[in-house]
């Protein structure tokens, strides 16, 4: 392992490690043994065929979400709006699903891909042309857009797509068609396949395209970019409709091929934690694979660890807002392993709401 | 203000009460539900607003203010069922506000991580500690806070029911608003704070410690938010559940900006949310009206966004000067 990959790798690593201890802390405070807890949490996320599809399930919207959060990140904004992105991009995704039948699954499932991940472009870019034009903060435009999307997807499974099958009084879609499930290959969902590929894609984009250098210079430092003749307004609208693409894919990819429709209330939170894997992945588009995996590996066991240990499951919404600390203050974790500054470590977004 | 501003105020104020007093006259009791509704829900957000003001107008954007109501809430709640006392409840609240409120500070301002970082962890904390600590088999014996009639005012027609037969924590939130704006516009405190988020440089010229004085107004502010929380749990509620602060944190930003950082404006935009809110209860309740009422849902943050895009455009509507930004002393 080379040097730098060390030093990259150390901080979140140490920051586990730390949000671990400190849960342990709470699992006996709650007269459990951290050891039974965190044994079942691993054999739950790992232990065989069964669990570790459920862990691979769990982390493909995972590693969506840490994406458009990451993919955001390096034009130097956040986006807050992947829980409403992966709403539109689930509920888009599964009135193609179930609305069109009829056709071959090689042209019914891409589309309904593709439906979603349109719809989510389009959440995310309304925070980036704003963003560009007005100035508006992208925090405050796309948590607003959150709860729009919440209302409109509610309104839209409770009303004209709602499931009228049986006496179903579900606010829910019904099921979408075979040929648009996404299928799973062994213990290895096809989904979790698509977010590798995406990630990948994602770094190459970044790293080794022009428009993926425009965007790194953007969120260097705007003037120089602005100076230098990047379009910076274009850049940054740009930048959240992929964003959002990401998260309205990964809410396709759920509504296809894990839950089977779009159900009102199921998917809640599920954008929120793309923060903390962007975040633990540094805002790198690879890092996002490994982080994803290590929380969906945490949520897919923590059913097993109330069952043997008696620990509640929101043990692991505390362990990931203590990564989260420990990431955002490098500080402490330095100061913990005596390692020298880097000033590439901290993130930086400055913020303020109108311009900026 | 200037003065065209000022009569554009008094004309839209007298066509608010003609128009509060012409549905009145046709819908009683509708009419004064759902204004009663609208104070309730205003309270809420008046006071995050308050919260987040104090620290944007000393340069520190919070964020968390979802989470400091949450948590807050959370502990007014349990102090409250375990005591049986609903004033001991409404401190431990405050006092958990002020906590979470010193914990953004030592993020944002000691260790200078991103303040919008900062505000993300401690919402995800807040979520996280109290849906893991949750005990459902708590409540509160006693009931929630009750309302108090303020003497003969209270049977003013419409506006006594509105505005003075209310619970203890939305009197209390009206007299802090009072003592916000004098203290943010009439006193020394209020200028050096105001100093420090336009130019901590100049302010750190002449002698006013940056660093400090953030710390204090970012803690401080935090238990403003945490009455939020207990007045969430205490009196509007009168119980805990899960993530039950609903997004109403960030509601509160979008309140403070509409209100140009001040608390009178922040009051009036509150108070216009409010009204949205209690309007989309009324019709989930009535079905007179054949709209969805997930589109009047929508409107606050709708309204929101269109607010925030033209404060951009706006040049009045401006952000103090250093909002934002870490403070090096150099």
């Amino acid at each position: 392992m080379s040097r730098s990959l060390l030093r990259t790798v150390a901080t979140p690593l140490a920051a586990v490690v730390f949000g671990l201890l400190i849960g342990a802390v709470l699992i006996l405070s709650q007269n459990a043994s951290p050891i039974t807890a965190y044994s079942a949490l691993v054999v739950g996320g790992l232990g065989d065929a069964d669990s570790l599809l459920r862990t691979l399930q769990k982390a493909t919207p995972l590693i969506f979400g840490g994406l458009a959060v990451a993919f955001a990140f390096k034009a130097g904004m956040f986006n807050i709006g992947g829980q409403g992105q992966l709403l539109v991009g689930a509920v888009f995704a599964a009135g193609v699903g179930f609305g069109v039948d009829g056709l071959p699954m090689v042209v019914h499932l891409p589309a309904a891909l593709v439906a979603g991940a349109l719809a989510g472009a389009v959440w995310g870019g309304i925070a980036g042309a704003l963003k560009a034009t007005t100035g508006a903060h992208e925090v405050i435009v796309t948590i607003m857009l959150n709860f729009v999307a919440g209302n409109l997807t509610d309104w839209l499974s409770a009303n004209p797509w709602k499931d009228n099958s049986g006496n179903n009084i579900v606010a829910r879609t019904p099921l979408v068609e075979d040929s648009a499930t996404i299928p799973t290959l062994g213990a290895v969902p096809v989904g979790f396949v698509l977010a590798l590929v995406v990630a990948a894609a994602c770094w190459f984009v970044l790293e080794r395209t022009t428009y993926g250098f425009e965007v790194r210079s953007v969120g260097h430092n705007r003037n120089a970019a602005q100076y230098s003749g990047i379009k910076v307004g274009w850049i940054m609208a740009s930048t959240m409709a992929v964003a959002g693409m990401l998260a309205g894919l990964g809410g396709a990819v759920e509504s296809l091929g894990v839950d089977g429709r779009f159900e009102a209330g199921v998917n809640v939170g599920l954008g929120f934690e793309g923060i903390t894997i962007a975040l633990l992945a540094r805002a790198n588009p690879l890092g996002v694979i490994p982080a994803a995996l290590l929380v969906g590996l945490m949520e897919a066991g923590a059913s097993r660890m109330q069952f043997k240990a008696g620990v509640a499951p929101e043990l692991i919404d505390v362990i990931q807002a203590l990564i989260l600390f420990f990431v955002a203050a490098p500080i402490i974790i330095r100061w913990v392993l005596r390692m020298r500054a880097d000033n590439s470590e901290q993130l930086q977004l400055g913020a303020g709401w109108g311009r900026s | 203000m200037t003065t065209r501003q000022k009569q554009m105020l008094y004309v839209g104020a007298t066509l608010i009460v003609v128009i509060a007093w012409t549905f009145y006259t046709a819908d009683g009791p509708q009419t004064t539900a759902v204004l009663a509704g609208t104070v309730r829900a205003a309270t809420l957000l008046v006071l995050g607003a308050m919260c987040g003001m104090i620290g944007e107008r000393s340069g520190v954007v919070n964020i968390g203010i979802e989470g400091q109501f949450l948590l807050s809430a959370f502990a007014a709640f349990t102090i409250a069922s375990m005591t049986g006392s609903l004033f001991l409840g409404t401190v431990a609240g405050v006092g958990m506000g002020l906590i979470m409120g010193w914990m953004l500070a030592a993020m944002a301002v000691g260790l200078k991580v991103d303040q919008i970082i900062a505000g993300t962890v401690l919402n995800i904390a807040a979520l996280g500690l109290t849906s893991f600590f949750y005990d459902r088999s708590r409540s509160l014996g006693m009931g929630k806070y009750t309302n108090i009639d303020l003497g003969p005012l209270a049977d003013i027609p419409l506006v006594g029911t509105v505005f003075f037969s209310r619970p203890p924590l939305t009197y209390l939130t009206m007299v802090l608003l009072v003592v916000v704006h004098v203290a943010l516009f009439r006193s020394v405190w209020g200028m050096r704070t105001r100093a420090i988020g336009e130019h901590p440089g100049a302010a750190d010229t002449v002698g006013i410690d940056v660093l400090k004085l953030r710390y204090f107004n970012v803690t401080i502010a935090g238990g403003l938010a945490g009455l939020g929380g207990s007045y969430l749990a205490l009196e509007a509620v009168g119980t805990f559940s899960r993530a039950m602060s609903g997004g109403r944190g960030f509601l509160a930003l979008a309140v403070m900006i509409f209100g140009r950082r001040t608390p009178f404006g922040a009051y009036a935009a509150a108070l216009f949310f409010g009204f949205t809110t209690a309007l989309q209860n009324q019709f989930q309740l009535n079905s007179t009206f054949d709209i969805p009422p997930q589109f009047v849902g929508m409107l606050p943050f709708v309204v929101t966004i269109i607010v925030v895009a033209l404060s951009g455009l706006i040049g009045s509507m401006r952000d103090p000067a250093a909002l934002g930004q870490v403070y090096e002393k150099g």
